[in-house]
């Protein structure tokens, strides 16, 4: 067959197949379903801060979210802590959170207070007593960090650490420019 | 799929090594088979290397210029090793204004280069699939097909194994062939238009199957941009083959 009249056959073709294939309403994620992953909605969860105190993932809808599952006894968890404090304490304000989910099955309240009060933490540090949100968000490695967006939906994922304080800064920021 | 890759007290990215392997096998296999495209190994070497380099170098100072307040207060975040804190589009400016700058300086032919790179971008298209098995990224929508996987909380198009099997496909059709014991004659630059013509063809249908298309207009934009590709490919495959064949 002529070159030409291939080409032109092919493309034809392809711009039938965009059409064909445009997606129907709920085909792509729209961010309706909880997983944690990029683009869906940050599965619910319900646990108890370290002063006893009940928080529902769901209260924080309208702000900007960083969900931080760590540990005591992992040095890149440790690493970063101080960075997040430092955030929190500059977007606070501005309508952001950290929800800091500490792996307490793998690890022990007592280290938790010791950390505490060692970095002076003022965000909430929720304890994962038993594993149940670890498994939820998949947890394959600590650190892991989901940044949440004022709807709810995770913009980034990041497994291991630390995070730069750059890269902190300037997810927050991302984040909160949604808001305004 | 396999995030982690856990061995003892190490945690081994896994998308970030098979992209790593895809890259190394791909710059072998260039090397390899550079002679047959009318290209010299170790300019190739060195133009795939200053590239990345470059490349790497500029798409970290391209986001540290974009955020500079966090940068001047912490200068220690240009050398985090933060994937996350890279620009793609400074690091594609840099890297091939420096492939040009590179390739002009040692008088390197732009299509028999581009022919002579083109199985390392086909190996890599094919780790970068795997990646994206291994991260659970880049899925695709819901399916009661029998093959579907079970991922991110529903019965999936194995998106990313279409993605694997069609850039397989992809590096057996820009192999280099021999027909009666010598390289089937072609003109400079086919095999890469080829291969541009065949990558944008095969993301242009299998971007039907994903589930995270950004959408514009109510159409998939990566489809878009592929059925363009397509066109200026197969535009260029037909006018620089003509020319080569009146010449």
């Amino acid at each position: 067959m002529n070159m030409r009249l291939f080409s032109v056959a092919i493309l034809i073709i392809g711009a039938t197949w965009i059409f064909a294939s445009a997606p129907s309403e709920g085909s792509t994620t729209d961010g309706k379903i909880p997983a944690p992953q990029v683009g869906f909605l940050a599965p619910e969860f319900t646990l108890k801060t370290i002063n006893g105190e009940s928080i529902d993932i769901s209260d924080f809808r309208g702000q900007a979210v960083l969900i931080n599952l760590w540990a005591t006894w992992c040095p890149p968890c440790r690493a970063e802590m101080p960075d997040m404090q430092q955030a929190y304490e500059r977007y606070n304000e501005q309508g952001f959170t950290i929800l800091a989910i500490n792996a307490t099955n793998q690890d022990s309240i007592p280290a938790v207070e010791a950390f505490i009060s060692e970095h002076g933490l003022t965000f909430p540090i929720l304890l994962d007593t038993q594993g149940d949100v670890s498994k939820l968000y998949q947890l394959r490695s600590l650190p892991t960090s989901f940044f949440v967006d004022p709807d709810g939906i995770i913009q980034e994922v990041i497994i291991g650490g630390p995070m730069s304080e750059a890269l902190l800064f300037t997810r927050i920021e991302n984040l909160l420019s949604e808001m305004r | 799929m396999l995030p982690i890759l856990q061995i003892g007290p190490l945690a081994i990215q896994t998308p970030g090594l098979i992209l790593l392997l895809g890259l190394w096998l791909g710059l072998s296999l260039s090397e390899r088979l550079a002679p047959r495209f009318n290209s010299d190994a170790n300019s190739l070497y060195n133009l795939v290397f200053f590239a990345l380099v470059a490349g790497l170098l500029g798409a970290r100072l391209g986001y540290a210029m974009q955020n500079m307040q966090h940068f001047i207060a912490s200068p220690i975040s240009l050398v985090s090793l933060n994937p996350g804190l890279l620009d793609i589009s400074s690091g594609l400016a840099v890297g091939l204004l420096v492939a040009f700058i590179y390739g002009n300086r040692k008088a390197l032919h732009l299509w028999s280069t581009l022919d002579a790179i083109t199985p390392m971008l086909a190996v890599f298209a094919i780790a970068l699939a795997l990646s994206h098995y291994a991260s659970g990224s880049a899925f695709g929508s819901v399916t009661t097909l029998p093959w579907g996987i079970y991922l991110w909380s529903a019965k999936r198009h194995p998106s990313q194994i279409y993605e694997a099997i069609l850039a397989i496909i992809i590096l057996w059709n820009i192999w280099p062939k021999y027909e009666n014991n010598v390289i089937a004659p072609k003109f400079p630059g086919a095999t890469f238009l080829l291969f541009l013509a065949l990558s944008a063809g095969a993301r242009l249908f299998i971007e039907a199957f994903r589930g995270d298309s950004t959408l514009i207009l109510g159409l998939r934009y990566a489809q878009l941009i592929a059925w363009g590709v397509l066109a200026i490919s197969l535009f260029a495959l037909h006018s620089i083959g003509r020319r080569s064949v009146d010449g």
